[in-house]
């Protein structure tokens, strides 16, 4: 027991390590979030101008169309 | 967007308490080692996060191969996201053994062919990410992420059996041992089961944050289609 050596002090180390461990995670988590929300936001907004584009083109009003009659003679509809 | 599927919300807390439990037995559970003290107890995570993100690399490849069969785009979300998760953990792993290397070591880097591997495989993938960057068309840049992590998954096992194939200092805990190592240690029953329990939690996350991953890539693939839409 009398030569036995200490355990040295290596806690440091270890507190840093998982320190890092978990702050890595951390940040990994928190850019998947933050992804997430700023498509969901571009989802929202492309949604209602393809809603606006749409609605723009029904809206439009129609027109006059030519057809040909069996004679030739181009009536307006 | 759907709302997240309730079995997503359960992993997503399970993967916090089980995150938390390991820590606590790494921390305070397994004991001390008697030589290199309380860095030892890095190991824990470092081999958990090595597994799963050797894993997700190897797991990849096999998704380039469906992808390159099938040609469907879902496959190559499917692999990107199993990429960027690995790529995480990955960077953990190396930072934890370079930690632990100062102290045991005597240095935070030396070029040995298990570090020197890792670090390829790692700068495989940050390439991936680089490359897949450049390329517009999205078959393109699908069939080329494809080939690319095919050919990059045989980085996962060249450096996983580094510590076995050539003259290393790094210690092989698990099925084997190599007696050129420094800072080699057996483990008790308390460490291995400490042990077992992180390679579960670290699984259990990579899932959690797969499943997640995968999600925000759907998105991203509407957010395209939307915006071909619109500006069409």
């Amino acid at each position: 027991m009398f030569f036995q050596e200490p355990i040295p002090d290596t806690s440091g180390y270890m507190i840093a390590g998982y320190a890092i461990a978990f702050i890595v995670m951390s940040l990994y988590v928190a850019s998947l979030y933050l992804r997430n929300r700023n498509l969901n936001r571009d989802v929202e907004m492309l949604e209602e101008m393809e809603k606006a584009t749409t609605g723009l083109e029904t809206n439009q009003p129609k027109k006059p169309t030519k057809t040909v009659t069996k004679r030739g003679r181009k009536i307006q509809s | 967007m759907k709302s997240k599927p309730t079995t997503l919300k359960i992993l997503d807390v399970f993967s916090i308490l089980v995150l938390g439990t390991a820590a606590y037995l790494a921390l305070v559970v397994a004991p001390t080692e008697r030589v290199m003290g309380n860095v030892q107890r890095v190991f824990y995570f470092h081999v958990g996060t090595a597994w799963t993100a050797l894993l997700g690399f190897i797991f990849a490849a096999v998704l380039s191969v469906i992808y390159l069969v099938t040609k469907d785009r879902k496959w190559d979300r499917i692999q990107v996201a199993a990429i960027e998760v690995s790529l995480v953990f990955f960077f953990i792993t190396i930072v934890l053994g370079s930690i632990w290397a100062r102290p045991v070591w005597n240095t935070w880097w030396t070029w040995d062919p298990r570090l020197t591997t890792a670090t390829i495989t790692e700068l495989i993938y940050i390439a991936y990410f680089m490359l897949r960057q450049g390329i517009d068309d999205p078959d393109r840049r699908a069939r080329f992420g494809a080939v690319y992590a095919l050919l990059g998954g045989l980085s996962a096992p060249i450096t996983f059996f580094a510590i076995r194939l050539f003259r290393t200092i790094h210690p092989v805990v698990i099925a084997g041992s190599n007696p050129e190592a420094d800072g080699s240690f057996s483990m008790t029953g308390d460490m291995l089961s400490v042990f077992f329990f992180a390679l579960f939690t670290f699984t259990v996350i990579f899932i959690d944050l797969f499943w997640n991953r995968i999600r925000l890539g759907d998105l991203q693939e509407k957010v395209e289609q939307l915006k071909l839409k619109v500006t069409m």
